[in-house]
Formats: structure tokens, C-alpha cells, sequence
């Protein structure tokens, strides 16, 4: 087998390797929303919700935690949407000729550049994961050891399935885009939907209906509550509201994420055999 | 907007493009390196693209290095190498896997003199060694020095082919230059001459332009002066250049498009 996407995947690991800031920035930025966000909405949340009376018989998390799930998404989201970038700059600025003169089958530049996104995401999710659970977050309450390694290889299936998809519609994006700034203004705009009609912040249970039905369909709500399925449990409650999240709503999230990073690679595969470079 | 077929090195490009990609090198207009690679990463990742083994990788990147003379950068991130430097780094990559056939798209455009030089020596090196080379070039010098075949490209179409000498020959307007004891006298001899198109006279001397190549007519007409008694004190025979005969075939109009190259050939010496 070709081994191309390997190639891919060592020069782009060796660039994020290389850019300490913004392998810096990149996990400082969701830090930051833990310590500052969270910490202040957990207050308010909390002081909200102490009159509130607790569900009872379930386990009642913080909203520090709640969030801690979202925000670990979040990252995942920005980091996988961002990913594309490279190639766009590559196609105008460097090596796509190079890349796509070679003989290399263009499949493996998707492949390489995904399981980079996909590497890049673990380990910005495990870093988020430290720092949460020393800031407070309260994942894996009263798991045995197994348990947790169980729990943290779930996280790690969905987070990657998850990065691979957004992966591959910002490639598809960069390679169709002519300049960086309209792909940062399209990303950027993609953005907001994915993350305000998710379940990242705040519980979709209350949204109306019209939001309810982009909540469901977003794959960022999928990730989420697979993460919070794994870190905290399938029934639990949080600022007043009963979760309830079995197996196989967990089985059908990863298998809806599975199938938007399928739909998103076909996507990414034509819009890469229309590239020409001249 | 293509039509016809293209054969490079026994592949079909139509049916084996695969294969064709693997027996080309290209050396693009503009850069194309990363900035964020170092010299040595921008050919390991050539060689990878390619599929070549490891130790045959590292052995190229030194033997590459060493041939574009860069071997003290190895290490250096792109973006801290100069114009000339890029351009040789580009050079070396377009040679890593040792291709059949080389394409360079104006590799010395924008470069100070001594890299030129620098780079025709490569050019020649590489030549030698058993690559085929094309390389377009708006330098009429370049074209001149580096080529076996010279095409001369305007509008798209080859509307010229042929070896450098061949080309300035075909021109027929060799001009020589006279300085005699008495150039009146020397320019009424020459003018009975078929194959004198025109004379004008100079201060010192007469310009004599013929329509034949001037190589074997400059002894015919030293003789004839000669024997009618006139003593010759300089001879200047001049051929038309390469900027000549591009000029006599693509036209003195300027082009807003670049459309007119010349693209040369070097044959691989096998």
C-alpha cells in the first residue's frame, strides 16, 4: 500500500510541532474559556440553581463539569475547522504544486492532513482534560481504573471521528477558496451555528423547537454528549435538569458522526479532483 | 484546450500518468518551498512524495546538497536562504529522484549574474548525467549557451525549431565589418557581389551585410580586396544573436501576455 498520507502527516505534524505559539495559543485559548467562562458561569449557574430543588436519586454535577465537556468539543470544533488552512496556503503560496506533481494519489493529501487534524485534537483534548480536572471538573467521579481508560478511549473514538469530519469540510473549503481571509470569514461563520445550536454551554432541552431540530442534527451536540456520556456518566443531572443518556443514544451519536465524516470526505475527495494547478 | 498526445519517457501520459509523474522533475516559475521546512525536510518530503526507500533518500539529500552547494543551510528553516539559494534548493528537489526528464519554467528569472552562471553549470552538470532538460527562458544568452534544441514559442505555438546555430544561420544576415587603406574603392568591389546585400559606410570603415553565412564568405572577400589592391586593417565578422532571431520571429510588437518563450532542449547525454 502506498504509504503517501504518511508523508502528509509528518510535515504537517512537523509544522505544528515547530510553531510553538501556536501550539501555545491553541491550548491556551481553551483554557482560558474554562478558567475564566466556566468558573464565572458556574458561579452564576450555581447560585441560580441552589434554590432549585435537586433531582433526586441522581448524581447533580456542577456546571464546571457540564461545560468541561463542552469546552473540550468546542476546542475540537475550532481546531479541526482551522485545520484545512494549511492547504490553502499550500495552494497558493507553496507546496500543492509540488504535492500534486508528484505521484502521490490526491486521496492521500485528505488522509494525511485528517489524521493530523485527528492527532492534534487528542492531544489538545488531553491537555484540556488535565487542566480541567485541576481547575475542578468533576469527570470520572467514582470510576475504577478500568473504567476510566474504558471511558477516555470512548472520548478519544468520538473526538477523532468528529475532528476527522470537520477536517475534511475545511479541506474541502481551503481548496476551493482563493483567499485566506474569505476562508477565515466562512469559517468563522460556520462557526456560530455548529456551536450556538449545540449543547456545548448550555442544555438544548429548553431551545424552541425549530433550534431543537439543528441541535439534534449537529454533530457538535453528538460529541458532546458522547463526552459527557463517557466522563460523567448516562444519568446525571446539572443546573436542575435530568440527563438521561443510554448506550445506544451513545452508539447512534458516534455512528451519525461516522457518517458525517463520510459524507464530509466525499465531499473533500471531489472538490479535490477539480484542483488544478497551473 | 489540449489536443494530441504526449509520450514522456515511453509512458503515455493519457494512459499511464502515473508513471509520467514519476519519470518528470519540475522546477517551477515561482517558488514553491515551504518557508516552515528546513532545506533538508523540503527533500526528505520530496523523496517521501515519490516513495523512495530511506537510506536511498539520505544518501540524494547529501549528494544533492553537495551539488548545489548548500550543504552549511542543511539544517536553515527556508525562508532564511537567499533568492539564489531557494532557487538552488528547488534545483536539488527537482532532482531528487534522479528523473528522466527535468522541466524548468525560467529557473534563473530575477537571479544576479554569478548565480546564473552557477545554475547553467548545474544545468549542464545534471545534463550530463543522463537527464533531458526543458527549460524556458526569456534569456536569449541562456537559450544560446545551455541548448542542443532551441523552440522559439509565440501565442502558444512553436513557430521555430532547430540548433542555436542553425537558427541564427537561417537568419542569412551576418554583417562584417571592413577597415581598409580605401574603403571607397573596397565598397565598389564588393558591391558587384551577389551575395552582398548592402553596404554603408562608417567613419572609419564600411559595414558589409551579406545574405549568405559570413564564416565561409569573409575569405572570398578578403581575397577579392586583396588582388584589387586594397591592404584590410580590421575584420569584425558579426552573427546575429539569439535576441536577433527571436526578434525576427516573434516581432518587434510587445506582448502583454509573456506568451513568447523560447524553450530549450538538452538531451541527455546517454
Amino acid at each position: 500500500m502506498h504509504k503517501g498520507f504518511l508523508t502528509i502527516y509528518w510535515r504537517d505534524m512537523l509544522r505544528f510541532v515547530r510553531f510553538r505559539t501556536l501550539l501555545f495559543t491553541s491550548l491556551v485559548q481553551p483554557a482560558l474559556w474554562l478558567a475564566f467562562f466556566g468558573v464565572a458561569m458556574s458561579n452564576n449557574f450555581d447560585r441560580l440553581t441552589a434554590t432549585m430543588p435537586a433531582v433526586p436519586g441522581v448524581r447533580a454535577v456542577g456546571y464546571l463539569t457540564f461545560i468541561g465537556a463542552g469546552v473540550i468539543a468546542m476546542t475540537t470544533l475550532f481546531t479541526s475547522l482551522f485545520g484545512g488552512t494549511v492547504l490553502l496556503f499550500d495552494k497558493n503560496w507553496g507546496l500543492m504544486r509540488e504535492t500534486l506533481s508528484s505521484p502521490l494519489p490526491r486521496i492521500h493529501i485528505i488522509i494525511g492532513i485528517g489524521l493530523s487534524a485527528m492527532t492534534k485534537s487528542f492531544i489538545q483534548a488531553a491537555v484540556i482534560l488535565v487542566l480541567g480536572l485541576l481547575l475542578g471538573v468533576q469527570f470520572f467521579e467514582g470510576y475504577t481504573a478500568p473504567q476510566v481508560l474504558i471511558s477516555l478511549l470512548g472520548i478519544m473514538l468520538f473526538i477523532g471521528a468528529f475532528s476527522l469530519g470537520f477536517l475534511f469540510l475545511s479541506a474541502a473549503i481551503a481548496i476551493t477558496m482563493e483567499s485566506p481571509e474569505g476562508m477565515q470569514a466562512v469559517i468563522t461563520l460556520l462557526t456560530m451555528p455548529f456551536f450556538f445550536t449545540s449543547n456545548a454551554l448550555y442544555p438544548s432541552t429548553s431551545f424552541p423547537p425549530f433550534l431543537r431540530a439543528l441541535s439534534t442534527i449537529n454533530p457538535l451536540t453528538h460529541l458532546v454528549s458522547g463526552i459527557r456520556y463517557f466522563a460523567i456518566g448516562s444519568d446525571f443531572s446539572s443546573i436542575g435538569i435530568h440527563y438521561t443518556y443510554t448506550q445506544g443514544e451513545a452508539v447512534t451519536s458516534f455512528l451519525a458522526l461516522l457518517a458525517f465524516a463520510a459524507i464530509m470526505f466525499l465531499i473533500a475527495r471531489w472538490r479535490f479532483t477539480k484542483v488544478t494547478v497551473t | 484546450m489540449q489536443k494530441g498526445r504526449v509520450i514522456i519517457a515511453d509512458h503515455d501520459l493519457r494512459t499511464e500518468p502515473e508513471k509520467v509523474r514519476e519519470s518528470i522533475g519540475i522546477v517551477f516559475q515561482e517558488l514553491t518551498l515551504d518557508r516552515d521546512m528546513t532545506v533538508r525536510e523540503t527533500l526528505e518530503y520530496h523523496g517521501r512524495l515519490y516513495s523512495m526507500p530511506k537510506a536511498q533518500r539520505q544518501a540524494r539529500v547529501d549528494e544533492l546538497l553537495s551539488l548545489v552547494e548548500l550543504e552549511a543551510k542543511r539544517d536553515v528553516l527556508t525562508r532564511y536562504l537567499s533568492g539564489g539559494m531557494k532557487r538552488r534548493l528547488e534545483i536539488a528537489r527537482g532532482l531528487m529522484t534522479r528523473p528522466k526528464v527535468l522541466f524548468m519554467d525560467e529557473p534563473t528569472i530575477g537571479l544576479d549574474p554569478q548565480t546564473r552562471i552557477r545554475i547553467w553549470d548545474y544545468v549542464r552538470d545534471i545534463n550530463r548525467q543522463g537527464t533531458t532538460i526543458f527549460l524556458t527562458t526569456h534569456y536569449m544568452d541562456e537559450a544560446d549557451q545551455l541548448s542542443d534544441y532551441i523552440s522559439i514559442i509565440d501565442h502558444g505555438q512553436i513557430i521555430a525549431t532547430g540548433k542555436p546555430w542553425e537558427l541564427k544561420n537561417a537568419l542569412g544576415q551576418d554583417i562584417i565589418y571592413l577597415e581598409t587603406s580605401d574603403n571607397q574603392g573596397a565598397s565598389d568591389i564588393l558591391k558587384k557581389l551577389d551575395t552582398v546585400r548592402g553596404i554603408r559606410d562608417k567613419s572609419k570603415g564600411i559595414i558589409v551585410m551579406v545574405n549568405v553565412d559570413g564564416t565561409y564568405l569573409l575569405p572570398e572577400i578578403m581575397d577579392k580586396l586583396r588582388n584589387g589592391g586594397i591592404k584590410i586593417m580590421a575584420v569584425n565578422l558579426k552573427k546575429p544573436s539569439m535576441d536577433d532571431v527571436f526578434v525576427h520571429y516573434t516581432g518587434r510588437e510587445l506582448r502583454d501576455t509573456g506568451t513568447e518563450k523560447a524553450v530549450v532542449v538538452k538531451r541527455g547525454g546517454r
